[in-house]
């Protein structure tokens, strides 16, 4: 028998594991902050879902959310070519108002929806063992834990049938095109992970969360090698790692799980932004004091040997 | 109705505060979103917002509760230190500027959310306030916090008056600003500052998580209806002033909407309607623009083709039948009825019932085709002479630049040229017979 422990530890390892994974694309590709814009844009969705369905059954919810996801990026897209206005700007009147939309459907219908805008926010973890799901009368353990299991094969099975073209796309879009591979296609199918991925994951641990762990793991990893199917590992490695370290925490200091993972995240990175042998701080000063001291221009340059 | 008058009487004490309080955030948010999305910034704005959570939750541990000075400056170390840290980030490292934001972003508000439950777990008394930064609570803002948040927010105006010709320089041109001994570093450091605490004063009011739109949108609204800086920044002061009101307003009907989602909502409206309607960029506008133009450029090649024919065989009197007009134009029958009624209406051509039945270029509409036909063959000379291009790949460059060329260009282009005679194709360019170059008709 797990214990609700070791359930809780499950969710954060499969969480982080397939937040790493496709937040390494998003970093590489440099759009890191559309998990921050899909993670708060589903919010509608997700009211909708349940206002329609009246219950907290996950898969409306999963469709609601993925709908609004898809939307995000869309309109984003959209509105910063025809409105001509600057894609990050563009990203932030589209989230920001969506999100807005979601707190208020939440004040509106507040007497019927047991939801509420912080739980969005940060999530709970900690219910998770609770949230059982019961299979023709047989306990089949905590629900996330399927949803989340299920949406890690999905990842892992996208990125191995699809590595070759993931990989020409994350580096060099237009070489992709060049080459005739279905730039549209990646680009959405990848969106579309992203989006699934945040939901999923995001009932569990929140909004914020989800960012964390979509950006802060594949970036560190990104300070230590340069080759993809290890930034890939480390990603995920890391990613593990902060999801066990946070949740120690947060019991030893009775705080939310969700900020401890976090916070965990950010003491990886500041750890390896310091140390890294290459990419670090300490690296790129050890490299500089090695190279001729009258060559200003290393001093903002990648040290490579 | 009477809600509308109790309203904006403001009788009730807390409705002057509530909207004193939102207009001046919306006021300052407005003007200094601006330099934000001017300086591709605009994300930015909304990290430190998130990073300005644990601040808060640590001055509320230090002071014990709820203390407007105390928490403006907790919130105000946090939103500084969030701002050098992902400058930090992305100079020092190979690490994106995006992946830096989120990256600071979210690890900070994981901070905050950590201190956040730590402090309902001791069980501090007063701390159900706290709650109200993430999502902000503008209805209970009470006198003393109007009075320090709304100080904040006119003392940020007064700068951005005082040194908006500096801030300007800088957010369009920084290299120029430093060449011409500009203190760029300085100037840069100062607009973090007051973006820092236009971000401190806004979030007792809209909440750390939608702090972002306050500063993005009436900035990005704005951008629709004008071309200059300073008309932007009131532009976008009034519409963040304009959603403190509907916000405030929509609140006190229903008490139990949030003000702040609300002012959101309202400058995002305000922002499509912008979009759509603003003259000159607006979506409509544009729409009209590009159907004028394509009437117009319609038209003109009627004309053109009347004229090819005239020059095909040298007779200035037959009539024209208006099938052939349309096969050698490809153009549909409803296009074609369109532009030949408008040729007649501005007496460009005539048209004959016959038998034979057909159109015939008028006086002027010979004149207006001449020089159409004559701007393309100097603009072929032109790109075959000066620019090199073989003779045989300039004729689809001048079928668009003769709708664009007018009289001042075709006059540049007949000086640098010295009026040849014929064009690379050995046609003869038809000059006027006094020689005056004139623009005619066609609406250009």
């Amino acid at each position: 028998m797990i214990t609700s422990t070791g359930w809780i530890l499950i969710t954060g390892i499969l969480v982080a594991s397939s937040c790493a994974l496709v937040g390494t694309f998003l970093v590489m590709r440099k759009m890191s902050l559309m998990g921050d814009a899909i993670s708060h844009a589903v919010l509608p969705g997700i009211v909708i879902a349940f206002l329609l369905t009246a219950s907290r059954n996950t898969f409306p919810m999963l469709v609601g959310a993925g709908f609004f996801g898809l939307l995000t990026v869309w309109l984003t897209e959209e509105l910063s070519k025809k409105g001509r206005i600057f894609h990050d700007a563009s990203m932030g009147i589209v989230f920001t108002t969506l999100f807005a939309i979601g707190v208020i459907l939440i004040s509106l219908f507040t007497g019927n929806i047991d939801l509420d805008q912080e739980c969005v926010l940060y999530g709970e973890i900690a219910y998770v063992p609770w949230d059982l799901w019961i299979w023709r009368g047989v306990n089949m353990g905590p629900r996330p834990v399927w949803i989340l299991g299920m949406v890690l094969l999905v990842n892992i099975t996208f990125i191995t049938l699809m590595y070759k073209e993931l990989k020409t796309y994350s580096f060099s879009p237009q070489m992709a095109a060049t080459l005739g591979l279905p730039v549209g296609l990646i680009h959405y199918g990848l969106m579309g992970m992203v989006s699934f991925t945040t939901i999923a994951s995001f009932e569990s641990v929140g909004a914020i969360l989800v960012v964390a762990l979509l950006i802060v793991p594949p970036a560190t990893a990104y300070l230590l090698t340069d080759r993809l199917h290890r930034l890939l590992l480390l990603a995920v490695l890391l990613g593990v790692l902060s999801a066990v370290g946070g949740y120690y925490l947060a019991l030893w200091i009775n705080s939310s799980i969700a900020g401890a993972i976090a916070v965990v995240n950010g003491l990886q990175f500041t750890l390896v932004f310091v140390l890294s042998p290459r990419y670090g701080l300490l690296g790129r000063w050890l490299a500089g004091r090695n190279i001729s001291r009258t060559d200003s221009g290393m001093i903002n340059q990648p040290a490579s040997k | 109705m009477d809600i509308l008058i109790e309203f904006f009487s403001l009788q009730d004490p807390n409705i002057r505060f509530v909207l004193a309080g939102t207009i001046l955030l919306g006021i300052s948010a407005g003007a200094l979103g601006c330099f934000a999305i001017l300086r591709r910034r605009a994300l930015v704005g909304d990290a430190v917002a998130h990073s300005i959570l644990p601040g808060v939750c640590l001055a509320f541990i230090v002071a014990g509760g709820k203390d407007p000075f105390m928490l403006i400056l907790g919130a105000f170390v946090f939103g500084l230190l969030s701002m050098v840290a992902m400058d930090f980030i992305s100079r020092n490292s190979r690490i994106s500027p995006d992946a830096s934001i989120g990256m600071v972003l979210s690890v900070f508000f994981g901070f905050g959310v950590v201190l956040l439950t730590f402090i309902q777990s001791t069980g501090y008394i007063d701390q159900s306030g706290l709650d109200d930064f993430l999502f902000g609570q503008a209805a209970a803002l009470v006198g003393e916090d109007v009075l320090v948040f709304g100080g904040l927010s006119l003392l940020i105006l007064l700068i951005t008056i005082l040194v908006f010709k500096e801030l300007k320089m800088v957010s369009f041109d920084p290299s120029y600003a430093l060449s011409i001994g500009y203190p760029v570093k300085m100037i840069e450091f100062l607009l973090a500052l007051l973006m820092v605490l236009t971000i401190t004063a806004g979030i007792q009011a809209v909440g750390v998580v939608l702090m972002a739109s306050m500063l993005i949108i009436p900035a990005a609204a704005a951008r629709y209806w004008t071309d200059s800086l300073h008309i932007m920044l009131i532009i976008a002061a009034g519409v963040g002033a304009l959603s403190g009101v509907t916000g405030s307003f929509i609140s006190y009907t229903a008490p139990a909407m949030p003000t702040g989602p609300w002012m959101v909502v309202s400058t995002a409206l305000i922002f499509f309607l912008s979009f759509l309607l603003a003259p000159g960029r607006g979506e409509i506008a544009r729409f009209i623009q590009k159907k004028k133009l394509s009437q117009r450029v319609a038209c003109e090649n009627i004309l053109k083709t009347l004229y090819a024919m005239e020059e095909e065989d040298g007779r200035f009197d037959r009539v024209r039948p208006w099938k052939e007009l349309r096969q050698r134009r490809h153009l549909t029958k409803h296009r074609m009825k369109r532009v030949v009624s408008y040729l007649l209406k501005r007496q460009l051509i005539e048209y004959f019932p016959g038998p034979p039945e057909g159109y015939v270029l008028t006086e002027t509409g010979r004149r207006e085709a001449k020089r159409l036909v004559r701007v393309h063959r100097l603009w072929e000379k032109y790109l075959n002479q000066q620019l090199q291009i073989a003779e045989d790949h300039v004729h689809d460059d001048a079928e668009s630049m003769e709708h664009l060329i007018n009289s001042e260009i075709e006059a540049e282009l007949r000086k640098s040229l010295g009026s040849p005679e014929l064009d690379p194709h050995k046609s003869k360019i038809p000059y006027e017979q006094e020689s005056k170059p004139k623009t005619g008709g066609g609406g250009s």
